[in-house]
């Protein structure tokens, strides 16, 4: 084992451990939280070291078995993939640790098979962030999509009909990406992504270029559920056992977009015609400012907690998507940052569902009144995460959404800025709204709530530190975008 | 009209994908039966299969197996063989496409255990309840 394929290794311990999980998790359940646990501090401790590499020495690219690119299969960590598999890591394990604890008391005997699938999908997820393969991309992304199905099927009540609507679409949207990559592959001749970015940059392609990348956008927003393709993904993630949201909700939207965002600039390029062009810009910039409008006024419109959670999600789906068709350096920084952000912030909103779901059961907002004064680190935490959703600083989600305002000013995509500031607000609405039923209102007398006690430790201790997470990242934000983040941007920017 | 004869002819492969891709688009959006859906949704993923497999037909070209020896002294001639990589791709796509498929299957199973119909409609009618 050595530092150069350190980057391999994150990928495959995850992987092996799964067929452990699944084996010794049969026989005994005391295996499963250890190995799923174990595999991913593993991970987690060894992209930090790869991350330190790429920091120092800049990136590099790894031939699997030896076979020279661009025929064999290349794996490559740059500053960007490098932030992203740190960040899959961190908050895999992180919410692992609380999910171990729901999934043993909502799918009692089910364990084993849920931390199977679990684990792949986390490899799925390395998997999307590491190749350099347009066709290996298509296989991951079916990895991570086949495991999700799962995970969400295993949910109760009408769960199986969701996840059965997001295979229609999931598979709609990878068809489209397969359907792209061929369009590329039959011009070029070639699959690897810097390969084919070379060829790109000397011949004409013409119409059929034009088309596979307007055929890899689709299907990657619809993975991503961007707005008017966002069907599936509201009751696929708050039908899906909690374990699963956990990481679903805050890993998966956010993974999709890192892939546009290489789509976009690592095989095509920042000066393509496509990109660069008024109308499909503005039009694309247009299309993020309803979603982002819409999205939250459909959150408005629920009455459930995780419900609510996910049509927030598809809200920044729009932020981000926004922010990098802005093509500008700051709204590329913005959307960087916020696809760290985000993350951590959906991470710590879910950790904070999946404490209230183990004690009420059900989040129904009627269900919340005077939980404050029951379960106070749980929400002291949970109005952390909300007030980052929201924008306050100090808090991390203040500093992305100022780059993306700032992107879209200098843009003058002023419908955009509008757009992030309403959203703002109605996050505010929506977050106060909760806070003031679960601080002032009397609890409710139809439910036994006096036996509602704070959460088990094990979920109180990864939200506090994600909660804490909001902030330092907040704080840091300055040398976080000079070292990393800015690095991090793709050519052109 | 003749123009548009040829246009067809020369690239019949390409209509014959993207009119096996409609109808399984059509089955998966308009089908209100599960079934018809999941059956829609491997037509559509054929097409793309046969769209990549017809892309790597050359006119008289043999399969890519060939005589070391041969190779070493008069080198390849890449018009007599068929280039392997797009059907290789295509076993991968497959592989993929029946994993998804038996998810699919195993959740219709759970879905049908649970509302004893697989008609969308019905599904619909009795969640209301």
């Amino acid at each position: 084992m050595s530092a150069s394929n350190l980057h391999v290794y994150v990928m495959a311990a995850p992987l092996l451990t799964a067929f452990f999980v699944n084996l010794l998790g049969r026989i005994s359940k005391v295996w499963i939280a250890p190995l799923t646990i174990g595999s991913l501090a593993f991970s987690s401790f060894a992209s930090l070291i790869v991350m330190g590499r790429v920091i120092a020495y800049g990136g590099f690219s790894y031939t699997v078995g030896n076979w020279k690119a661009p025929y064999g299969i290349e794996l490559v960590v740059d500053h960007l993939s490098a932030v992203m598999l740190v960040l899959i890591s961190l908050v895999a394990l992180t919410g692992s640790i609380s999910a171990v604890k729901s999934v043993f008391q909502e799918l009692p005997d089910q364990e084993y098979l849920f931390f199977t699938l679990y684990l792949i999908l986390i490899t799925g997820l390395y998997g999307l962030v590491l190749t350099g393969d347009a066709f290996n991309l298509y296989v991951l992304l079916e990895i991570t999509s086949i495991t999700t199905y799962g995970l969400i099927a295993m949910g109760k009540g009408r769960a199986p009909l969701a996840s059965f609507n997001y295979i229609i679409m999931g598979s709609i949207g990878a068809s489209f990406y397969l359907l792209g990559v061929g369009y590329l592959y039959l011009m070029t001749g070639s699959l690897n992504m810097a390969d084919i970015a070379g060829m790109l940059q000397t011949m004409d392609g013409g119409a059929a270029i034009a088309t596979s990348l307007a055929f890899i956008l689709v299907g990657l927003w619809v993975k991503m559920a961007f707005f008017p393709l966002h069907g599936w993904l509201p009751n696929a993630y708050s039908l899906a056992p909690t374990g699963a949201a956990l990481v679903a909700a805050p890993l998966m939207t956010k993974v999709t977009i890192y892939l546009m965002v290489r789509v976009m600039f690592s095989i095509y390029s920042v000066d393509y015609l496509f990109i660069t062009h008024p109308i499909i810009q503005n039009g694309i910039v247009w299309v993020a400012a309803v979603a982002i409008i819409c999205a939250s006024a459909l959150a408005l419109a629920q009455r459930d907690l995780k419900r609510m959670l996910t049509y927030i999600i598809v809200a920044e789906v729009g932020y981000m998507v926004g922010g990098i068709w802005l093509v500008n350096s700051t709204g590329m920084t913005g959307a960087v940052l916020h696809i760290v952000n985000d993350a951590v912030m959906t991470l710590c909103l879910f950790l904070a569902a999946a404490a209230l779901v183990y004690r009420l059961g059900d989040l129904n907002f009627d269900n919340l009144q005077g939980i404050y004064r029951k379960m106070p680190v749980t929400m002291a935490a949970f109005t952390v995460g909300a007030f980052a959703m929201i924008g306050v600083p100090p808090t991390a989600g203040f500093f992305s959404k100022w780059y993306l305002i700032l992107g879209g000013i200098e843009a003058g995509q002023w419908i955009y800025v509008i757009a992030l500031l309403f959203s703002s607000l109605i996050n505010a609405v929506l977050f106060f709204r909760i806070i003031e039923i679960g601080y002032f209102f009397k609890e409710g007398e139809h439910h036994g709530h006096e036996k509602v006690a704070e959460a088990p430790l094990s979920m109180q201790v990864p939200l506090v530190i994600s909660a804490a997470a909001l902030i330092v990242i907040g704080l840091s934000t300055g040398p976080l975008v000079k070292t990393i983040i800015k690095l991090a941007l793709p050519a052109g920017f | 009209m003749d123009q548009f004869t040829a246009l067809i002819v020369a690239k019949y492969n390409y209509w014959i994908y993207v009119t096996l891709m409609m109808i399984g688009f059509y089955a998966m959006i308009g089908k209100k039966n599960l079934v018809k859906k999941l059956i829609g949704m491997n037509i559509f993923q054929t097409a793309i299969i046969l769209m990549f497999v017809s892309a790597g037909v050359k006119q008289g070209a043999r399969i890519p197996i060939l005589d070391k020896h041969h190779v070493m002294e008069h080198g390849v001639n890449v018009a007599e063989i068929v280039n392997p990589l797009p059907h290789v791709l295509m076993l991968t796509a497959i592989v993929v496409s029946v994993s998804v498929t038996g998810v699919a299957l195993a959740i219709l199973l759970r879905i049908y255990r649970e509302y004893g119909t697989l008609e969308e409609d019905e599904i619909l009618e009795k969640l209301e309840k």
